[in-house]
């Protein structure tokens, strides 16, 4: 049985990794879960410098789901690439460095110091809602996109996902843009922009006033544009949105997902990856399943 | 805060999420639950650490971070009194004595009882803050300190009133004068002239405040436990953070992890 997955040259053990922002870099759940067994781990998004983020609170829980608004704090990839990657290099699994900014500029400065260093690839994140300068931006316009990606590519020495927002009229628009931009392989979902009002404060709950919406709540609408992107372009697609098990990962691999990750289900069950790789060899199994890559996109 | 203050390492052991049994449960007053949970997790169990306690409701998704109220390493059992105020709170006080429900543990730093040892430890704690200094004024005890302990309430529903003056001196103040000091925490310290060298605090954020302002004023040491909306509880998703003065060593920005490098820090390393 086979469960490897090629994403742009980069061979993963399972389709199975951890989403951007949800996990730290690995070691904040490595006394939980064993990161040998992950295909890959994505790291939480890091820039050129250190982002102190939003003011708090910061998150907040919603039936099925949650709303972050973290501002992407991180502490740059200088000390990213001293302590983080570092500790990642022991471990048997691929590491995705998802990497942020404001500007085309701050998104270079990063992947060419990152250039050399043991990261397997780079996710762009094009799509935060939750950083008012850029980001977001870059991540909503098809031209702007384009440019965008075509700018990281030439100074990446490493393959380039690029992390997709749902905040579009047209993901399948989106999707080719990043393609025709030159992305390696693209991510979706990021967060859907919420909102949540505390009635007896009159007040909004986030300070940020507005969150990303994830977890098992966005998970059909997540389905949905996984299946619309990979039909919109032929580079590989890693789906993700409220994953909790097994079958909603079989869900995205059908829809047409390459590989899918774990976001906010790791706060709910730290182990959720894990069951989610013997869940996949389970219902491979049954189904006599020899290649995991005979399921991706066999629905439709 | 790098390198001077918060450099002590209890509890250090491996996290974990597990199902605990409910031993007991009660209400010690109006929506205010305790339960007594039989678990590993209670051999690292130190004062001013705290467990996520999820709720029952699949579709209530995050853990509740829920202070050690007191715990008993060789028994095997933590005990946690927390306010069933919001929905996910109320669903966990919904379960019953028998009943199994899934906890992680055990999070955040403590407060370092051994280093106030031969010290006087004033214990403030303001309505559900004050759970956590029960287990602080047990473990100061058995530490060799002298401790007084000065609890808020809204009224008189003194509960765990009894378990602290089972301990320490206890005193009392109400913002309804239905006991004890009229007023809040500070208000009884002044008016019963109550003196020590070392604060350690939880309570409501101005009540924190103004503990700071006080000990700052006084020139004593002063240890408080802060509280913040979390997700992950171990560090990962950076939700529950709290302003620093100095750059914080993990963040390399002035911003600190609650669920890690707290949740009780020196009054003077955070900006509240």
């Amino acid at each position: 049985m086979n469960t490897a997955v090629d994403i742009a040259g980069v061979v993963l053990k399972n389709p199975v990794m951890t989403a951007s922002g949800t996990f730290g870099s690995g070691m904040e759940f490595s006394d939980m879960v064993d990161l040998n067994r992950l295909g890959a781990v994505v790291t939480k998004g890091v820039a050129n410098v250190p982002w102190e983020g939003n003011p708090t609170p910061r998150v907040t829980e919603v039936a099925s789901g949650m709303l972050n608004a973290i501002g992407l704090q991180n502490p740059g990839v200088d000390v990213f690439m001293e302590r983080d990657l570092p500790f990642l290099e022991k471990y048997d699994t691929k590491v995705i460095v998802n990497v942020c900014g404001h500007t085309v500029e701050e998104y270079t400065e990063t992947v060419m110091k990152l250039n050399d260093s043991s990261a397997d690839m780079y996710e762009i994140n094009v799509s935060c809602p939750n950083v008012k300068q850029g980001a977001l931006a870059f991540g909503q316009d098809p031209k702007i996109l384009e440019e965008t990606v075509r700018a990281v590519k030439d100074a990446a020495k490493k393959p380039v996902i690029i992390k997709l927002s749902p905040n579009v009229t047209s993901i399948s628009d989106m999707a080719a843009a990043a393609e025709a931009g030159g992305a390696d392989a693209i991510s979706l979902i990021n967060t859907l922009i919420g909102m949540k009002i505390d009635i007896n404060r009159r007040s909004f709950v986030l300070a940020n006033k507005t969150g990303g919406l994830s977890g098992p709540a966005v998970k059909p609408v997540a389905v949905r544009m996984v299946y619309d992107a990979a039909h919109a372009v032929k580079i590989p697609v890693i789906g993700m949105g409220g994953i909790a098990s097994a079958e909603d990962a079989l869900e995205f691999i059908l829809a047409g997902a390459r590989a899918v990750s774990v976001g906010t289900m790791n706060f709910s069950e730290p182990l959720t990856t894990i069951k989610v790789i013997e869940g996949i060899e389970a219902y491979m199994e049954r189904y006599g399943v020899e290649d995991v890559n005979e399921l991706v996109g066999a629905v439709g | 805060m790098q390198g001077e203050k918060c450099i002590w390492s209890v509890g250090i052991g491996m996290k974990k999420k597990i199902s605990a049994e409910i031993a007991e449960k009660r209400e010690l007053a109006p929506d205010i639950c305790s339960m007594v949970l039989k678990t590993e997790l209670a051999e690292d169990a130190h004062p001013g650490q705290f467990i996520g306690v999820y709720p029952g409701d699949g579709s209530r998704l995050l853990m509740r971070p829920i202070s050690i109220c007191d715990a008993d390493r060789e028994k095997g059992i933590i005990r946690i009194v927390f306010r069933a105020g919001g929905n996910g709170t109320k669903d966990i006080a919904s379960f019953s004595e028998g009943d199994r429900i899934d906890i992680l543990g055990i999070l955040g730093n403590g407060y370092d009882t051994a280093a106030a040892a031969a010290k006087k430890v004033i214990l403030l704690g303001g309505g559900i803050g004050i759970p956590p200094m029960l287990y602080a004024a047990k473990e100061l005890k058995k530490a060799g300190a002298d401790c007084v302990a000065v609890l808020g309430y809204a009224d008189n529903k003194l509960f765990l009133k009894d378990d602290f003056a089972a301990v320490c001196e206890t005193l009392t103040a109400t913002m309804d004068g239905s006991a004890g000091v009229k007023g809040n925490v500070l208000d009884a310290v002044r008016a019963h002239g109550v003196e020590g060298d070392i604060i350690y605090s939880c309570g409501p954020m101005p009540m924190l405040r103004a503990v700071k302002q006080y000990a700052a004023e006084k020139k004593m040491e002063c240890f408080i436990s802060l509280e913040e909306r979390m997700a992950c509880g171990v560090g990962a998703c950076l939700g529950c953070v709290v302003k620093t003065k100095e750059k914080d060593h993990h963040t390399h920005v002035n911003n600190t992890r609650i669920c890690v490098e707290g949740p009780v820090f020196a009054a003077e390393s955070v900006n509240i």
